[in-house]
């Protein structure tokens, strides 16, 4: 039933500066990639990937980076507070069979759903090297977590400003691996921009390639179709938000535009 | 037997009967080609407004055990900056597009009729009866026929496009409505638009569309879509577009039987996909066989004898 489901928020974590994790108690069964919708009563109900998912404990957690109105309302939330939710929507990731040796590329909040990737992925004997980028030193998220998982040599870390890592873009880590090592797939989720460089750069040298896009959802299950992408038409929130390399090099907005509230487009 | 499952209103040939109904899918030009693709026989894209809308906060829509309700306040861009939109999906549909509009005032009806008359579309569907923009414009259009018929005879005098009327349920008599707008210049009539409809959810204590009100659409509105359409068919000459939970040709046929030449469906892209056009088509083709028609036009009004 595509209904919000009232649940309490049962933990809350602090990740990075404006940026935190919201647990809950739900026994949904979300696959890396696919994304939920959270409802505020009588404020807004918006699109987040899930970035933890504990089956063992009954748990969610959803990573939420304070950028508008609705983010910073949800992130000075409390534990015990009300909060409801549906889903989970979406295409999610796709371990290919024979790909062994894969890349992560995550940009501020999108490497929350490459996490849980990454997870899967070691879990099934993959070998995976994560690029974290983010603008700053203090807004990098998961360095700890992906540093458990994988060893501190597979992680490899980015920033805008320098302050932690290579000084530089995702995309820059992503060319050097290229020719340091055998790449068999790659997984970025970020911003637009950058997952539109990251594909094309795949595309290029030909290594199999998904990206998570966001655009603006409303019903989040196909029906609306606020969320289709120029010129293919394709619904983020049902066809996506995972879609291969190959699709996203057919979608012309993506790194240039996307639609508003209203539908109207805007430059990015 | 060979069965022939395209239809006719007025002169526009459809390849088949199934239309994609406003508000569902096509947002834009892209999203409307999209659904072509997968087999409608037109189109008609969300309605447009004379001004940028941003619409309801979410939730927009909710399910309940026999459809959705809608609360979406019809969001767009405003028609000036939609013509491009528009053009598109005409461009590269394939098929017939009857875009849709919806004002504040008949004038706005008219100034948006106007503008989307400069693409020379097949048709235009009014939309008279969005349950969701009450707050603003006060009663819809489409509750009274004197104010139904005011805008049908404002929009006739600014375009020589043919137009389709979309009329609302939840009348006392729907058949007077017809009537007014036939009398006013409709040229066809599309039937119906969503009922008005709560749910409200107990832990919160809410109703969850951020309206909180909403229209009903999909299998809970066909059996009072299906009457609408035989009452209309009764009432007036001009061809009808059926409307309200069509999800299997065997709803698609019993809409062309009380009186419809084709149908439009929204909703019906949740339970079937976004392939439901093709799908239904099958299905009415199959129907056909069994009870021995060859073609839609003689299923029309086949419920009335
Ligand atoms: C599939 C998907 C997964 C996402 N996952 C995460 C996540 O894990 N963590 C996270 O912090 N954010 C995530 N987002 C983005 C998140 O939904 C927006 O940051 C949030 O809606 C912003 O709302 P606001 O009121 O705080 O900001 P606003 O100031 O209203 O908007 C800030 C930005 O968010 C976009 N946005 C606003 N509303 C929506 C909407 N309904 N749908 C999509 N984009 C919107 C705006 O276009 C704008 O670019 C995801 C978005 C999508 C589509
Ligand atoms: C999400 C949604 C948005 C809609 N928006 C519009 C609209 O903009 N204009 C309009 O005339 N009808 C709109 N409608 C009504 C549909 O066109 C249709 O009349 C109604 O949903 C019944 O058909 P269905 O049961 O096949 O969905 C909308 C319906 C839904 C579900
Ligand atoms: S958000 Fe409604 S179709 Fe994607």
């Amino acid at each position: 039933m595509e209904r919000p489901k009232i649940i309490r928020i049962s933990g809350i974590k602090d990740e990075a500066e404006g940026i935190k994790t919201i647990f809950l108690r739900h026994s949904m069964v979300a696959k890396p990639g696919q994304f939920v919708m959270l409802w505020i009563p009588g404020i807004d109900e918006k699109p987040f990937a899930v970035s933890y998912s504990d089956q063992k404990k009954g748990e969610i957690g959803l990573t939420v980076a304070a950028v508008g109105p609705f983010s910073n309302r949800l992130s000075s939330m409390k534990e015990g507070d009300k909060v409801g939710i549906r889903g989970p929507y979406g295409r999610g990731y796709n371990l290919g069979k024979n790909s062994k040796q894969l890349v992560m590329a995550g940009g501020g909040y999108g490497s929350a759903s490459l996490t849980m990737l990454a997870e899967e992925a070691v879990s099934k004997g993959c070998n995976v090297k994560f690029i974290l980028g983010a603008r700053s030193k203090a807004r990098l998220v998961y360095a700890d977590r992906i540093k458990k998982l994988l060893g501190s040599g597979n992680l490899i870390i980015t920033t805008d400003d320098g302050s932690a890592g290579i000084k530089g873009f995702v995309t820059d880590a992503l060319k050097n691996l290229f020719k340091a090592q055998k790449v068999d797939r790659v997984y970025a989720c970020g911003p637009d921009r950058m997952l539109k460089a990251v594909s094309d750069i795949c595309n290029e040298n030909k290594i199999d390639c998904e990206v998570s896009i966001e655009r603006y959802m409303k019903c989040g299950f196909g029906l609306c179709g606020h969320c289709c992408v120029d010129p293919i038409g394709i619904r983020a929130c049902a066809e996506g938000p995972v879609i291969s390399s190959a699709q996203a090099a057919k979608i012309s907005e993506l790194g240039s535009y996307h639609r508003v509230k209203s539908s109207r487009k805007e430059k990015l | 037997m060979q069965i022939d499952l395209s239809t006719k209103i007025l002169n526009i040939r459809l390849s088949n009967p199934t239309i994609l109904a406003s508000g569902v899918m096509g947002v834009s030009g892209a999203a409307c080609v999209y659904a072509a693709k997968k087999g409608a026989g037109a189109i008609v894209p969300k309605s447009l407004g004379p001004k940028e809308r941003e619409g309801h906060a979410n939730p927009v829509l909710v399910e309940f055990d026999k459809g959705f309700l809608n609360a979406v306040g019809l969001p767009n861009s405003g028609v000036d900056n939609s013509l491009g939109e528009i053009e598109f999906a005409m461009k590269n549909a394939g098929v017939p597009v009857f875009p849709s509009l919806f004002g504040g005032t008949k004038e706005e009806f008219g100034y948006v009729a106007e503008r989307l008359s400069t693409l020379n579309p097949q048709m235009l569907e009014i939309n008279l009866s969005c349950p969701n923009t009450a707050s603003d414009f006060g009663e819809a259009f489409a509750l009274n026929e004197k104010a139904a018929a005011e805008v049908i005879r404002i929009v006739k005098s600014k375009t020589k496009v043919p137009i389709i009327a979309k009329l609302a349920p939840n009348v006392p008599d729907i058949k007077k409505v017809a009537r007014a707008v036939v009398e006013a210049g409709a040229d066809a009539i599309s039937a119906i638009n969503t009922m008005p409809g709560m749910v409200i959810n107990v832990d919160v204590a809410r109703p969850v569309l951020h309206n909180r009100q909403g229209g009903v659409s999909g299998p809970a509105l066909k059996p009072v879509a299906v009457n609408c359409v035989y009452e209309i068919h009764k009432a007036v000459k001009v061809p009808i577009i059926g409307i309200g939970g069509v999800t299997t040709g065997e709803d698609a046929v019993e809409f062309i039987m009380a009186g419809a030449c084709a149908v439009e469906i929204g909703t019906g892209i949740y339970y079937r996909g976004i392939d439901v056009f093709r799908k239904v088509t099958a299905e009415m083709e199959e129907i056909m066989q069994r009870n021995g028609y060859s073609s839609i036009k003689e299923m029309v009004g086949a419920a009335h004898k």
